[in-house]
């Protein structure tokens, strides 16, 4: 390798460790500030127990409590709807409407989050809100309702992805012995992109738990443990966003920090989920 | 030739579920544009300042959205700025330099950082602030430049695997050819293999450059404010779209403040999607023009 060469590869190398180093360094700041916090050895009561400052309790149980219920109702939601589409425009229609529906999905990744949340408020907030004629209408049901519709396009790309990658001569023979649609469905596509489907679901309910503006904006954001679809609800996310403007110096700002951290392990964990059934949907 | 009946409820269910979401998504799109159309009109980005006035920034604009406009473009110049380096030498290492192992890290490292929640980016934003501040004295608030650092980080893996993919994705018979007329790595990946993939990595930039354009999560925590006019520095405050839609959605005070946020919604809409279809254009247009044999592999 000449002169130049190792100079280039230095270089990138270099830029490589500086965007890994990010990573670590969003990570490693958290811990940091969180330390105070984690030093007085409560952590094992923050993360079990409710939030009121008042009394001195600090626990963000509610928080994680809404973050996954409402990850998971958004999925439940999204879940079905995003198969059928996927079914829509890989098996039953790949070329003309089936084109037209992916080009759209795409456009749908390009539509930005807050304006899916402002829509909600002001549309999908009065409807929910008038149909049941309970509270505000800021609820679960209304965010996660919203929620499904902003992870489904990460859903559809991926389920349709997986489905093309179905080996042809596989589809070719359930045609030739007479199979239908449904059955190749069922006994050759489905088992056949299961892997790749689940990284998709990982990955959708990453996004899900990850998102701030949906949450914050139509969920109410009331300390509360879940127990309604009615009831409002506040995420982690918008825990962190909400909170902001307290003293530095206090625990509520520290929890901040603990909160990214839960986070932060979640997201990561789903990632690694991801990278495994991945690695075996190639395989 | 008859159906058979899963055969018809399995295509029932499909057109049930793509109508739906087309449904939904174009409720959500013709709900603003039937409720904010009137109001883009001049007076709504410039307030009743002569455009060309706010242009030349010759006067301040009060009661527009010109400033929060003037926010978006800066964030995302300055966050592309910050990121595009960084995030295309580290795709170039990864596709053409990096020995299998040390690959194997960075893709891992790389895959957490995109999987990471923009509001955590956003606090690493604002902790970094903390540090800085404590470190000059109390000079560095949340600004500007915090804001497109973090928003630098939250689009860098976007770019990272972009690159890589576009460099990996072509074919050897073309990769191969320079390094078999002598040329060295660099020239090879400079004169040969970055100007023919041009067209994947432009179109991940302009998403990454509509993600720098959406994202609100992280510049609230990072310096974006209700009113800051235009950003005077990058140490300053500033406004966003993004941030004013959402500030709006909950803080209106009236009908009139209402309907701007529904006009900055759509302008922020219009924005994201002419990125978008550029991004789409580029690379269907650049793919069209660099048609190569497909990769014998």
């Amino acid at each position: 390798m000449d002169f130049q060469d190792r100079v280039f590869r230095t270089v990138f190398f270099g830029a490589s460790v500086l965007s890994a180093g990010v990573t670590v360094a969003v990570l490693g700041f958290m811990i940091l500030l969180s330390l105070p916090v984690l030093k007085m050895g409560f952590l094992w009561e923050v993360l079990t127990s409710p939030w009121s400052p008042g009394r001195g309790q600090f626990g963000i149980l509610p928080m994680m409590a809404g973050t996954l219920a409402l990850a998971f109702l958004s999925l439940l939601v999204s879940l079905p709807v995003s198969l059928g589409c996927a079914f829509f425009m890989e098996i039953l229609h790949p070329r003309g409407a089936g084109a037209l529906l992916k080009k759209l999905v795409h456009f749908m990744t390009a539509v930005p989050t807050v304006i899916y949340g402002f829509v909600g408020v002001f549309l999908l907030v009065p409807l929910v809100q008038e149909f049941f004629a309970y509270g505000s209408g800021m609820c679960i049901l209304s965010a996660s309702l919203m929620l499904g519709l902003v992870i489904s396009p990460t859903l559809i790309l991926f389920f349709s992805e997986s489905f093309s990658r179905v080996p042809q001569h596989y589809l070719n023979a359930v045609d030739s012995l007479g199979g239908t649609v449904f059955q190749k469905l069922r006994h050759v596509i489905l088992p056949q992109a299961w892997p790749g489907m689940l990284t998709g679901m990982v990955l959708a309910f990453g996004r899900a738990m990850g998102d701030t503006l949906i949450a914050l904006m139509i969920s109410g954001n009331a300390v509360l443990m879940p127990s309604s679809l009615l009831d409002s609800t506040r995420t982690l996310t918008a825990h962190i966003a909400l909170i902001f403007a307290a003293d530095f110096d206090s625990t509520e700002f520290k929890i901040l920090f603990i909160s990214g951290i839960v986070l932060y392990a979640m997201t990561s964990l789903g990632i690694l989920f991801a990278r495994y059934f991945h690695k075996r949907a190639l395989s | 030739m008859t159906r058979s009946v899963p055969d018809r409820l399995l295509s029932f269910f499909s057109w049930a579920c793509a109508l739906s979401l087309i449904s939904a998504l174009f409720i959500i799109i013709g709900f603003l544009v039937l409720k904010g159309y009137k109001a883009l009109t001049p007076e709504l980005i410039f307030g009743d300042v002569r455009p060309l006035d706010a242009l030349l920034l010759k006067r301040q604009v009060f009661g527009g959205l010109f400033p929060a406009m003037a926010g978006t473009f800066f964030l995302i110049l300055l966050s592309m700025a910050l990121a595009l380096p960084l995030g295309l030498a580290s795709g170039i290492y990864l596709a053409e330099f990096a020995p299998s192992g040390t690959k194997r890290v960075l893709s891992f490292l790389f895959d957490i950082l995109s999987g990471i929640p923009s509001i955590v980016v956003g606090l690493f934003g604002f902790s970094i602030t903390i540090f800085l501040h404590h470190y000059f004295g109390g000079r560095i608030f949340p600004c500007l430049l915090i804001s497109a650092l973090s928003l630098a980080f939250l689009v860098l893996p976007y770019i990272i695997r972009t690159t890589q993919i576009a460099l990996e994705s072509l074919p050897l018979s073309l990769r191969l050819t320079a390094p078999a007329l002598g040329a060295t790595k660099a020239r090879n990946i400079f004169y040969v293999l970055l100007p023919s993939s041009l067209s994947g990595i432009i179109s991940g930039l302009i998403l990454a450059m509509g993600r720098c354009a959406e994202d609100t999560a992280v510049i609230m925590l990072t310096g974006a404010v209700a009113t800051a006019g235009i950003p005077k520095s990058v140490f300053s405050g500033f406004e966003a779209l993004p941030f004013y839609i959402y500030y709006m959605a909950s803080e209106y005070s009236g009908p009139p403040e209402l309907m701007k946020a529904y006009g900055a919604a759509l302008i922020l809409l219009i924005l994201c999607t002419v990125l978008f279809v550029f991004s789409h254009g580029i690379k269907h247009l650049l793919r069209a023009k660099t048609q190569y044999l497909p990769n014998p592999l």
